[in-house]
């Protein structure tokens, strides 16, 4: 849930990059923290297991500029994917404005894609939102596996899994050579910007 | 969905904040809501933390508390608190949607802070009441 500070000229919104365990989504948020460190001021924070897992979530915040005089500060965060985690991914996904799925396009995972779609929609109903609703885009990784000969499912394939009921933008992606990462990032902020504009209008006119 | 509040509204928050626990030796107070966004922050300028990653974690934190808490037939664990060798740190719940985070030395006892923070929450409560929603 975006925050709108009229003392501090400030907005904070939350966005959650949700999806599999190993599907790419803390490479996301390191690809996006190698090509911006000039406007992140901190580290990025990663509460990771020995095997380097997520164990909690990564956490990045991400300035884009201002709207109507308030800074935007774009809160990064990443959940961890494995299926036993699902208790902490309801707790990070706890007022979130925007969400980027990150599915894996390995053929041999096509399943564990849909589960964690499966798992989305049902803790973002423990929230009272809907999956529909919500500010959403896929983003189908690893698509430079295809180089080294390992099956990958196809966009097509891909949307059909996924995208049949949600038809929100989707984009192949290789959050490890950086193709597409920042391009998703964009949309998201893109779509989830609307929303918090129309309340600044609202509030700066009040 | 997005909130706000009042500009005077967030002064009266600092307001008190600044007089109720930094005036009497708290390091530094962030007022949070359970996303993890930052409502307010106020500290004796003696020391920088990097907020934001530290309100992330706070409310992370204590989601994960209250849902162990579940899980072993408690509604809420009613102290949660961090004890270091030179600085400390204290969660209290204002709401379901806010929570105070209070950092402070070894010259605050803890019985004492836990006393300012509730005196405190009691206010906010009444400021907070009427955040407007979108």
């Amino acid at each position: 849930m975006a925050f709108i500070n009229p003392k501090t000229k400030e907005v904070q919104i939350k966005i959650v990059y949700y999806g599999p365990g190993r599907g790419g989504k803390t490479t996301n948020l390191e690809y996006i923290y190698s090509k911006y460190d000039h406007r992140i001021k901190t580290e990025m924070v990663s509460l990771k297991t020995h095997g380097d897992r997520t164990l909690f979530f990564d956490f990045m915040p991400f300035d884009i500029g201002s709207v109507l005089g308030y800074a935007i500060k774009i809160q990064l965060y990443t959940v961890p994917g494995q299926v036993k985690y699902n208790a902490t991914r309801r707790v990070v996904l706890r007022g979130v404005d925007g969400i980027v799925f990150v599915a894996d396009a390995t053929k041999s995972v096509r399943e564990k894609n849909i589960l964690s779609l499966k798992n989305l929609y049902e803790n973002l109903k423990s929230y009272n939102k809907s999956i529909f609703k919500v500010p959403l885009v896929l983003q189908y990784n690893k698509m430079d596996l295809a180089e080294q000969g390992i099956p990958l499912l196809s966009f097509d394939r891909m949307q059909k899994d996924m995208n049949a009921q949600l038809k929100v933008p989707a984009f192949p992606a290789s959050a490890l050579t950086g193709t597409n990462v920042i391009h998703t990032m964009k949309q998201i902020i893109k779509l989830t910007l609307p929303s918090v504009q129309q309340n600044l209008k609202e509030e700066v006119m009040s | 969905m997005s909130y706000t509040l009042e500009h005077k509204q967030l002064e009266a928050i600092d307001d008190l904040l600044q007089h109720d626990l930094i005036d009497m030796g708290v390091t530094c107070v962030l007022l949070i809501d359970m996303a993890g966004n930052i409502i307010a922050n106020i500290d004796n300028g003696k020391r920088k933390h990097d907020i934001y990653s530290l309100a992330a974690l706070a409310a992370g934190n204590f989601g994960a508390v209250s849902a162990m808490a579940k899980i072993i037939g408690e509604d809420e664990f009613s102290l949660l608190f961090h004890k270091g060798k030179k600085e400390n740190i204290h969660f209290s719940r204002v709401s379901d949607e806010f929570l105070l985070v209070s950092i402070f030395g070894n010259q605050v006892s803890l019985g004492f802070l836990r006393l300012k923070v509730a005196e405190t929450i009691k206010t906010i409560k009444d400021l907070l009441k009427t955040a407007k929603k979108f």
